[in-house]
């Protein structure tokens, strides 16, 4: 773009100001595009620090013993109840999720070109769309309502399960378009059986791809909220292992719940609440990273 | 049966689920979508009626006295929340993806790239405690009184700054949880971009900064715009992180940026309790409407996301 190159001619010294004056704006352009790209990252690079900060400094100084040992009390005690929830509801949504979600993905990479694999495709894509408070109502009307369940781990289960599986599924089918048509053939070629294919060749090969998708799932569970509160209820106690019949206390809704409290004791709890639920969410998170980062 | 068979009708859960769900609230919400009528979406009364009366009987269905139901306060709230949310996160979704994929050399880039989606696996709650416990706080005493002063020209930048719980609130931290989203579609489509194009650029003349915003950005548009909406519906569902920041307000409008609003996903969320007192689950059942519409809007909205996105996947592009 610059014109210095140009036949030397009247107005020369002219036209190089001209150009100079131009260059000069176009560096300046350049600088300040590249200072406002350079700021939005460091007020994303901020934010995030600044929140994993604040619940790293904040919910270490209110961690006791007393908070893996003890269960609820009012607004103090510990939070052996909750984390058990949490735990117990989480296996219950990977249990229902992942075998319908893996399904769903395994056909709709397998088959791709089918119209029905296009249809699950495109709905699990809607299905990650909605609000997770709204799963949470339709599991209250469904199973609390009329079932007549009572708030408990089999509702909330069922409904984090509904949650993750489009997550699930297309994490799989991601997971199983990386591999290879050649690998397919080849078994194929030697007599090996549709199944046999999937599950020995192609799962095998996009097993950490897959499992990160398991993974989602798992943080999914553990850091939800709103699904729960219609689903889950709450329990100052241990889980008595009634599937229907019994709420079931969780970390996230003592992190909203008791920071409203006027005491600083249940304060202290929704802190360390969001200490390990985040604290969790990282661990699961850089897993999943360095699962994929091992497989290139 | 076969593999193929069995792998079909487990798969058939996904769209089950879609259909159930639409399903059960439609048929749930009936009774208060028949009462409400149209005036649900234009109506700002969100009212119970007289708890303590004898219900009366009104078209056939049984109310409370005085009992009617508008969400108006609710739709106007959770438009203006996620649209300060993207206003907010679209400019510093794309700069930081621009610096990511253009500016960062590749080994920090893996990790910085890895900060910014961290973001989007914090849940809704942490974001929730962080706005309510630093914040509030922080924009009542210092933010929102310096921005009256200086923006107050401005209608309903003005006094009164309010309590720090309210829609600019909402909105900074909605786009907080949206901004990963659009950062790391757009830093991917970026990269995904085919090196002879900033070779060509580059011989243009083009300084590297001109390349990625007169070349690559505009080549990119419809992915922008499909991340741009995917973060709408993102935005426009979001409960908890609004519920404890956006001051939770009833029946009224925002006067000011920094006043209580109420969103259809968080009023969902902290109604039922009291709705349940309400004898002849009216109130119970204009929620599910409430879910209902949340839900529609959503789904058209994600629709329209990945109708945009289709056939721009720069997985699929690579081949090509």
């Amino acid at each position: 773009m610059s014109m210095s190159a140009l036949p030397v001619t009247h107005g020369t010294a002219l036209r190089r100001a001209a150009d100079r004056s131009r260059q000069r704006r176009r560096e300046w352009i350049d600088a300040v595009g590249w200072a406002l790209c350079a700021g939005s990252l460091i007020v994303l690079g901020g934010a995030i620090l600044w929140i994993l900060g604040m619940v790293l400094v904040r919910g270490i100084g209110a961690l006791t013993p007393a908070v893996f040992t003890q269960v609820t009390q009012g607004t103090g005690g510990g939070l052996l109840n909750a984390i058990e929830g949490t735990v117990a509801i989480a296996a219950g949504t990977l249990i229902l999720a992942v075998p319908f979600g893996m399904a769903a993905g395994i056909y709709v990479a397998e088959y791709r070109w089918t119209y029905w694999a296009r249809t699950i495709r495109f709905l699990a894509d809607v299905l990650v769309g909605v609000p997770s408070i709204v799963l949470g109502y339709f599991g209250y009307i469904t199973m609390v309502e009329w079932l007549g369940w009572h708030f408990s781990i089999a509702a909330a289960s069922i409904t984090l399960a509904v949650l993750c599986l489009p997550y699930i599924c297309r994490t799989t089918e991601m997971a199983l378009r990386e591999v290879p048509a050649e690998l397919r053939e080849a078994g194929y070629a030697l007599g090996a059986g549709a199944a046999r294919v999937t599950f020995g060749l192609s799962m095998r090969y996009a097993l950490p791809a897959v499992v990160t998708g398991v993974l989602l799932a798992l943080a999914i569970s553990v850091g939800e909220t709103a699904p729960l509160l219609y689903t889950a209820g709450w329990s100052n106690y241990l889980w008595n292992f009634h599937l229907v019949r019994s709420p079931i206390g969780y970390l996230t809704y003592v992190i909203w719940a008791f920071i409203n409290e006027p005491f600083a004791s249940a304060n202290a709890l929704a802190y360390v609440a969001a200490l390990l639920t985040t604290a969790f969410v990282l661990v699961i998170s850089l897993a999943s990273r360095l699962l994929l980062l091992r497989r290139k | 049966m076969k593999f193929r068979t069995i792998l079909a009708v487990l798969a058939g859960l996904v769209p089950a689920s879609m259909i159930a769900i639409l399903a059960f609230l439609a048929i749930y919400a009936w009774p208060a979508v028949d009462f409400n009528g149209i005036s649900f979406l234009g109506g700002m009364q969100w009212n119970l009626g007289s708890l303590y009366a004898d219900p009366v009987n009104v078209g056939g269905v049984d109310i409370l006295p005085g009992a009617g139901y508008g969400i108006l306060f609710l739709i106007v709230g959770t438009l203006l929340s996620t649209l300060i949310a993207l206003v907010l996160a679209v400019p510093i979704g794309i700069g930081a993806a621009i610096f990511l994929a253009e500016a960062v050399p590749p080994r920090p880039r893996l990790w910085l790239s890895f900060l910014v989606e961290l973001l989007a696996a914090i849940p809704s709650v942490v974001f929730g405690l962080w706005g309510y416990a630093v914040v509030v706080p922080l924009m009542a005493h210092d933010v929102f009184p310096a921005m009256a002063q200086m923006l107050g020209w401005i209608p309903g930048f003005g006094e009164p700054t309010g309590s720090g719980f309210g829609l600019l609130t909402s909105g900074i931290v909605l786009s907080l949880m949206i901004v990963p989203l659009i950062a790391a579609t757009l830093r991917d489509a970026i990269d995904s971009q085919p090196a002879a194009v900033r070779e060509s650029a580059a011989a243009l003349g083009a300084t590297r900064f001109e390349t990625v915003w007169r070349v690559i950005l505009p080549g990119l548009r419809p992915i922008l715009i499909g991340a741009c909406v995917l973060a709408t519906g993102r935005a426009l569902g979001e409960t908890m992180a609004v519920l404890m920041v956006s001051g939770n307000a009833l029946n009224t409008l925002p006067q000011t940026i920094y006043a209580p609003v109420s969103t259809m996903a968080a009023f969902i969320a902290s109604q039922l309790d009291s709705a349940l007192q309400d004898p002849t689950g009216l109130a119970v059942r204009s929620l599910a409407e409430i879910a209902l519409v949340l839900c529609i809007i959503s789904i058209a909205v994600n629709a329209a996301a990945r109708l945009i996105l289709a056939g721009f996947d720069p997985r699929d592009r690579r081949g090509a």
